[in-house]
């Protein structure tokens, strides 16, 4: 074959391969969601943070304003500590209220932001004081039942 | 005395399979060294590229079409029994981009074009022509072997994403087009399901991988071949039925050490 026809299709090739490999990365991955713009962190504390991993999002009336970086056991209050990086665009009030939610009955958890009233803003390295730990199936149903035999007496 | 023979039979296996080894490590060590040569001259590994990816191509869009196809249709059915026909699209995706696309891409290149590598090699060295080439003071481990190797390392990666890709097409044709599952929710769950780094850039380094083992297996059953014509159709079974096991077997290390506590 010719020389110039070989290299045409084997340019062809290539470009056909890298141009998967952009779907695969736009389309398919989550490339185009993330996030380049500059993020701050904060911290809060969770009697229990459920199902919740790194990377889950952080959510705020339903917008996506940043994601969990990291979840570790404090030892001196036996809570887990999240760290979460937000987006710089976005500032929440002190008495800003995180709860850990569930995205429909059996979905992905992820840390949801309620604001609260306060005139001063969150600066980076701050905690969140106003926390509200995840719904355990177990333990609701252990405390339907109590209700249940309470009321039975 | 059947006892000493037996163990002589033990023997010469055991030193065989050795030396065999070591005949097969020292071939890709001097694979690598002599490449150069397929990077300076680079149309020798673009004829490669021809012969093993471009040709492969049209087996590999339509395999992967069909199996991103049945992974919809399948996945549908299992999925309408918990209500979440939405997670159809993260489904058909992380399958295909983690596990199916390289696996099964690497597989079909086995079959495809290592035999061929082998096959073709393997005649070569029964026809004299390596012979030739080293009277001719060519070195043809530079010469022929290099360039494929590279050709096989290079293709093994872009016939893995075009899977994938097209893997995710055929999904989305029976998902969507045919049985009418939501585009966007099958859009946005795939997009939230699969990470870049963690699940694409994965499947590529696998795919990389399994080409590298492919055409080493290829390359050197090829040059290790009897030359008469039992030998070299021998040694084409062995380059696929070993290389379709070393991509199972790597496949599952990869997975352990990637996928594992994620």
């Amino acid at each position: 074959m010719e020389r110039t026809t070989l290299d045409l299709w084997v340019g062809a090739f290539v470009v056909a391969g890298l141009a998967a490999l952009v779907v695969l990365a736009l389309k398919v991955g989550n490339l185009s969601t993330y996030n380049v713009s500059e993020t701050y962190q904060l911290q809060a504390h969770f009697t229990n943070v459920g199902g919740l991993k790194p990377n889950a999002s952080v959510r705020s009336a339903g917008v996506l304003v940043g994601r969990v970086t990291s979840i570790v056991l404090d030892t001196e209050l036996y809570q887990a500590k999240v760290t979460m990086s937000i987006d710089k665009r976005y500032q929440f009030p002190k008495d800003t209220f995180a709860n850990i939610l569930t995205s429909g009955l059996l979905g992905e958890q992820y840390i949801g932001l309620m604001a609260g009233a306060d005139e001063q803003m969150l600066k980076g390295g701050e905690e969140f004081k106003k926390t509200q730990s995840a719904m355990v199936l177990e333990e609701l149903i252990g405390k339907f039942l109590f209700s249940k035999a309470d009321s039975a007496k | 005395m059947p006892i000493v023979k037996s163990l002589r039979a033990i023997g010469h296996r055991s030193v065989n399979s050795v030396w065999r080894l070591g005949f097969a490590a020292r071939f890709l060590a001097l694979t690598l060294f002599y490449s150069g040569t397929s990077f300076r001259r680079f149309h020798l590994t673009v004829k490669e590229i021809f012969s093993s990816g471009v040709m492969s191509l049209i087996i590999i869009l339509v395999a992967g079409m069909f199996v991103g196809m049945v992974l919809g249709l399948q996945g549908f059915e299992t999925l309408k029994r918990y209500g979440s026909e939405s997670a159809l699209g993260s489904l058909v995706a992380l399958s295909l981009v983690r596990e199916l696309g390289p696996v099964l891409a690497a597989l079909l290149f086995a079959s495809r074009a290592g035999s061929a590598m082998t096959a073709e090699i393997g005649l070569m060295k029964a026809t004299e022509q390596i012979s030739a080439m080293e009277m001719m003071a060519v070195n043809p481990i530079a010469r022929v072997v290099a360039p494929r190797f590279w050709a096989g390392v290079i293709s093994m990666p872009l016939l893995a994403a075009m899977f994938s890709a097209m893997g995710v097409f055929g999904g989305y044709v029976v998902g969507v087009v045919l049985i009418g599952v939501d585009e966007g929710s099958f859009w946005s769950q795939m997009q939230g399901a699969v990470d870049f780094q963690h699940d694409v850039m994965n499947g590529v380094i696998k795919s990389f991988v399994f080409g590298v083992a492919v055409t080493a297996i290829a390359l050197f059953e090829g040059f290790d071949a009897p030359p008469t014509a039992e030998g070299v159709s021998g040694a084409t079974t062995r380059t696929v039925v070993q290389s379709s096991l070393a991509i199972l077997m790597l496949d599952f290390v990869l997975t352990a050490f990637m996928f594992r506590g994620a």
